[in-house]
C-alpha cells in the first residue's frame, strides 16, 4: 500500500445516516474472491432495483457521480458488522475518502488499512458540505498532514479529526504485519513469559 | 506513591500490552483467543499470498457457522458457493493444523456460543474474531472485540493486534427486571436512549444489581448488542456466576490449573476508586418489554408505544430518517406497536440461542400454536441436543415452528435462510438493518418471549399476559 498526503478529487454527497456496512455491501456478494473486484456490489440494494437496473436517482448513479473520490455523508457511517469487504466496494468503485461526522469504529480501523480515510468532521461542516454537493458533485481538497478538507478552488476548509496512529498509517502506507514483525524478539520473550506465568492461558485438548 | 486506581478494562488491557516501545502509536495486544470461521476466507487468503504462517495454532479456532446450512446435513451442500465456503475453512484447518468444529463436528453451533460453551472463552482474555458480535466474550470479564479481514491476518500471522485504548463508559443497571424482561430489553434500551453510536469509541462495563442477576447465558446478550450501540466491547466482571458456568468445561483449566485460573481472576476486579470516563445510570425495574420499529437498533420502544411520527421529529435530518425508515418498514405513524401483524418469526442467533432463550421461548409456546410460520435455529449443536433432551423441540414442533440445525442462519441470510421481500419479521437477532435478512426483509427485534408471543397472536405483542402462571427459566 502507497503512503498519501494530498489529494484531490470529484465529491459526490449521500445524505443519508446511518449506512451500515449491511448497505455497503450485502451479505449475499461477500464469498467472491477480493480480485473480482467489489466496485459493483457497492451500496447494491440501495443503487440498484430488484431486476438489477439502477435507480437513476441515486447520487451515485448520477452521470455528474462518475468517477467521484471522496463521499460526503451523515453520522455513524460503516457501523454495523465487521465485514472488510465494505470498505473494499469503496475502495474499488474508486473512493480515497469518506466524510461524515461520525463512523463505526471497526469500519475505520479497516479503511485505513485499506488506504481509505475516514475523516470525522463536525454535524455543521457535514451540513455545509452535503448542502454545496447536494446542488452538484464538486472538486475537493484533502490535506492529511494539515487534517483538513476544502471545496477545491478556495472553499471553506474544515478541520477533521483522525486518531493519530490511522493518520501516520495513511501517510506512510504502513503494513502492519511488517511493523510488527520487527518486534519479533519482544514479541519472543512475552511469549515465553505467558508461558511460564500462566500456561493455563493454553488450553489443553478439549479434554477438561 | 500509590498507583492509580484502575477499572477492569484498564487491567485487562494493561495485562495483554506488549511492552515495545510505539512512538505514540496504537497499542500491540496480544490475544489469548483467536475465532475464525468461513466469511475468514479473505484474511487466509492475505496470508497465503505473503507466505506465511499461523503463529500460534494452539490459540487459533475454527467454526463453521455463517454459510451452513440448517438442513439436510448429511446430504452435499447443494449451492456450490456455501460448499466451496465450507470446504475453505476445513482446508485451511487442516493447512494450519488448528482446532475445527466444522459441519459436522457436534459440537459445531455459532461462534460466540461455541467458545463459552466449550470452555474457550474465560475471565482475563483478549478474544478476537472477524465478527463484530465478538463483544459476547466480554461476559466472562474478557476484552472481545470484531476486526476485520487486514487484522485478521495480523493475528493469525502475529498472534496480536494493534489497537487504540478507547475510553471506558460503565452503564449501571439497579434494580430488578420486571417479569418478561431480560438482557435484550436492557440493551435495546440503553441503546434507544444513547443511539447506535452513543458508545463509539468507548468500551463499556456493565454493573449493578440488575446485571449481577443475570445468568451468563443474559450476560452474553447484554455484551453480544453492545456493538449495537456502537461499543468498541462490552464487558461484566467475573463472579461466582461466571466460575460455576465455566468449570468442567471441555477446555477450561483443570485441577491446579483452575485454582491458578481462579486466583489470576480474583484479582482482576476494578478497583473500588476507579471510575470510567462515563456512566449511564438505567432503572432496571422500569424497563418494558422492547421491540424495534426501523432500520437501526436505536429504533426501538416498549412494546406499549407507538409508531413514532416524522412530524414530532426534533429536527429535519431526524424527521426525514424516522420517515424513509417506516417507508422501508411499510408502517404508518402513530399506530400502536402491539398488533402490527407479522408474517414470520425467527428464533435464533449469537443474540438469543442459547438454553435459557430457547427455554424461555417454549414457555409462552407450551400448548399453543403459532399463527405464522418460523423457524427455531439453536445456538449450538449442543444447545439443539440438550433442548432436544428437555423437549422444547417438541413444544416448538407442536407449536408449527421449524426445529432446524445450528448456524446463523436468518440472522444474516448468507446460507439461503431469508425473509421474503416485503415480509415482516419478529426476530431474536440483533440487526434490524435493511435487507439484513434479505432484500426487502422487514426486521423487528425482540426478546425470545417476545418473538414467541408474536408467533402466537401473529402480531407484535406484549408477551407479559401470555406468561402468566407459567414457569419462567
Amino acid at each position: 500500500m502507497t503512503g498519501w498526503t494530498h489529494h484531490r478529487g470529484k465529491a459526490v454527497a449521500l445524505p443519508v445516516e446511518g449506512i451500515d456496512t449491511d448497505q455497503l455491501i450485502p451479505a449475499r456478494f461477500m464469498s467472491r474472491p477480493r480480485a473480482a473486484g467489489y466496485g459493483d456490489f457497492l451500496l447494491h440494494d440501495l443503487r440498484f432495483d430488484a431486476d438489477g437496473t439502477p435507480d437513476p436517482d441515486f447520487p451515485l448513479n448520477r452521470p455528474e457521480a462518475a468517477g467521484a473520490s471522496i463521499l460526503v455523508t451523515r453520522r455513524n457511517f460503516g457501523g454495523g458488522s465487521s465485514r472488510e469487504a465494505a470498505v473494499y466496494a469503496l475502495a474499488d468503485f474508486g473512493f480515497r475518502a469518506v466524510i461524515a461526522p461520525s463512523f463505526g469504529d471497526i469500519f475505520a480501523a479497516n479503511a485505513v488499512n485499506n488506504g481509505l480515510l475516514p475523516a470525522r468532521v463536525t454535524p455543521a461542516a457535514a451540513e455545509t458540505l452535503l448542502e454545496i454537493l447536494e446542488r452538484a458533485p464538486a472538486r475537493m481538497e484533502i490535506d492529511l498532514e494539515a487534517c483538513s478538507v476544502a471545496v477545491a478552488g478556495g472553499g471553506e476548509e474544515h478541520a477533521f479529526t483522525l486518531d493519530d496512529a490511522m493518520r501516520e498509517k495513511l501517510v506512510n502506507g504502513w503494513d502492519d504485519i511488517d511493523l510488527t514483525r520487527r518486534h519479533a524478539p519482544a514479541l519472543d520473550a512475552w511469549r515465553r513469559g505467558l508461558k511460564t506465568d500462566r500456561a493455563w492461558l493454553w488450553p489443553g485438548g478439549g479434554t477438561g | 506513591m500509590t498507583a492509580a486506581p484502575r477499572t477492569l478494562f484498564d487491567k485487562l488491557w494493561d495485562a495483554h500490552r506488549v511492552p515495545i516501545e510505539t512512538a505514540g502509536r496504537s497499542d500491540l495486544l496480544w490475544v489469548d483467543r483467536h475465532f475464525v470461521h468461513e466469511g475468514s476466507h479473505h484474511a487466509f487468503a492475505k496470508l497465503a499470498e505473503r507466505g506465511l504462517g499461523v503463529a500460534e495454532p494452539d490459540l487459533t479456532f475454527g467454526v463453521a457457522d455463517h454459510y451452513v446450512p440448517t438442513r439436510d446435513r448429511d446430504a452435499p451442500i447443494a449451492d456450490p458457493d456455501i460448499a466451496r465456503m465450507v470446504e475453505t475453512l476445513e482446508q485451511n484447518a487442516a493447512t494450519h493444523g488448528f482446532q475445527l468444529f466444522g459441519l459436522h463436528d457436534r459440537r459445531q453451533g455459532i461462534v460466540h456460543v461455541v467458545g463459552p460453551e466449550e470452555g474457550l472463552t474465560l475471565p482475563g482474555l483478549v478474544v478476537v474474531c472477524g465478527d463484530s458480535h465478538t463483544s459476547t466474550h466480554g461476559a466472562f470479564g474478557s476484552l472481545g472485540f470484531g476486526i476485520g479481514a487486514t487484522e485478521v491476518a495480523h493475528v493469525l500471522a502475529t498472534q496480536t493486534v494493534w489497537q487504540s485504548r478507547p475510553a471506558t463508559m460503565r452503564i449501571r443497571v439497579e434494580g430488578r427486571l420486571g417479569p418478561g424482561v431480560g438482557a435484550k430489553d436492557v440493551a435495546l434500551a440503553w441503546i434507544a436512549r444513547l443511539g447506535a453510536d452513543g458508545a463509539r469509541g468507548h468500551a463499556v462495563e456493565y454493573a449493578g444489581a440488575a446485571v449481577r442477576g443475570l445468568s451468563m447465558e443474559g450476560r452474553m446478550t447484554l455484551c453480544n448488542l453492545s456493538i449495537e450501540g456502537g461499543a468498541r466491547m462490552g464487558l461484566v466482571a467475573p463472579d461466582a456466576v461466571t466460575l460455576d458456568y465455566l468449570k468442567g468445561r471441555p477446555f477450561a483449566p483443570a485441577g491446579a490449573d483452575w485454582d491458578r485460573a481462579c486466583a489470576y481472576w480474583t484479582g482482576l476486579a476494578g478497583d473500588a476508586a476507579a471510575e470510567p470516563d462515563r456512566e449511564v445510570v438505567l432503572d432496571g425495574s422500569e424497563v418494558a418489554p422492547i421491540v424495534t420499529w426501523g432500520t437501526s437498533p436505536e429504533d426501538a420502544l416498549p412494546i406499549t408505544g407507538t409508531v413514532p411520527d416524522p412530524a414530532r421529529a426534533p429536527d429535519p435530518t431526524r424527521a426525514r430518517k424516522i420517515a424513509a425508515a417506516l417507508d422501508y418498514m411499510g408502517l404508518a405513524p402513530g399506530r400502536p406497536l402491539d398488533g402490527i401483524p407479522v408474517d414470520r418469526i425467527f428464533i435464533g442467533s449469537c443474540t438469543n440461542a442459547r438454553i435459557e432463550d430457547l427455554r424461555r421461548a417454549a414457555a409462552v409456546l407450551e400448548g399453543r400454536r403459532a399463527k405464522v410460520p418460523g423457524l427455531v435455529s439453536a445456538g449450538s449443536s449442543l444447545v439443539k441436543a440438550q433442548a432436544e433432551e428437555e423437549g422444547l423441540d417438541a413444544i416448538f414442533r407442536a407449536a408449527g415452528l421449524e426445529w432446524v440445525d445450528s448456524g446463523c442462519s436468518m440472522c444474516v441470510g448468507m446460507n439461503g435462510d431469508r425473509v421474503a421481500p416485503g415480509e415482516r419479521c419478529a426476530s431474536t437477532t440483533n440487526r434490524n438493518f435493511r435487507g439484513r435478512q434479505g432484500p426487502g426483509a422487514r426486521t423487528h427485534l425482540m426478546s425470545p418471549v417476545m418473538a414467541a408471543a408474536a408467533a402466537v397472536t401473529g402480531t407484535l405483542t406484549d408477551a407479559r399476559p401470555l406468561l402468566a402462571g407459567r414457569e419462567v427459566a
